[in-house]
């Protein structure tokens, strides 16, 4: 009787691991994410652009995202004409942390917010910034980590690549 | 023996809450200033400096020597 009291017991413990999120991996297809865009609250729908897609998360509180969005503003800025976009989703808590920031970080590319929560979830999101370079397939292809200013030619090559496909 | 079971049971169970990972983006409360232990690094620093100038010790805080407090 005890011993099946305990076994019952580990699963019901184990039962609360089994909710954490595993990440998307390169080569997996683009998951459904419900998102909305700051600029207007239009619905932005990740899987009809048809684009080469730069899906970046980002937080106001997160200190390499203020210097990834210099960076992404001047990649979308360079490839918008070759069928790239950059979409910046914000994931604050609080929505007017996020709209003083751009306020402070004017930028010009897509940011967008998920009401609902799941797109980080979705995604598998380790680490602020996170980043997804997406091809006009709509299958990842490379996964960012994190943000250091000593990896932009790097990104900026692996971006000029899947454009050139 | 069964009651005394289901109280460490129930005890258990209130540690699950503990298990709660805090996911990447969910650490905006955690990062202000306020959740801080250190709300002033930088007039902490300065002062634990003149405490180990003062007191002739470090203060306890794991940093290793003295001085003179003079550099």
């Amino acid at each position: 009787m005890q011993a099946k009291q305990f076994k019952l017991f580990v699963l019901f413990v184990l039962s609360f691991y089994s909710a954490i999120s595993s990440a998307l991996e390169v080569g997996a297809s683009l998951p459904n994410c419900h998102l909305k865009k700051m600029a207007d609250g239009s619905e932005l729908n990740l899987q009809a652009t048809g684009k080469v897609l730069y899906v970046d998360f980002w937080a106001s509180w997160c200190g390499p995202c203020a210097q990834s969005l210099p960076f992404l503003e001047a990649v979308n800025e360079e490839f918008k004409n070759k069928n790239f976009e950059v979409i910046a989703v914000n994931l604050d808590e609080v929505r007017e942390d996020a709209d003083a920031f751009l306020k402070q970080h004017p930028v010009k590319l897509t940011t967008a917010v998920n009401a609902d929560g799941q797109c980080p979830e979705v995604f598998g999101v380790q680490a602020m910034p996170s980043s997804y370079i997406i091809d006009r397939k709509g299958k990842v292809r490379h996964i960012q980590l994190g943000f250091n200013l000593s990896e932009k030619a790097e990104l900026k090559q692996k971006i000029e690549k899947i454009l050139a496909e | 023996m069964i009651g005394k079971l289901r109280y460490a049971l129930m005890f258990l169970v209130c540690l699950t809450g503990c298990t709660q990972q805090v996911m990447p983006w969910e650490r905006g409360f955690l990062a202000k200033p306020q959740m801080q232990l250190d709300t002033d690094p930088e007039r902490s620093k300065i002062m634990k400096h003149t405490f180990s100038s003062k007191e002739a010790a470090t203060g306890g805080y794991g940093v290793g020597g003295g001085g003179c407090g003079c550099n």
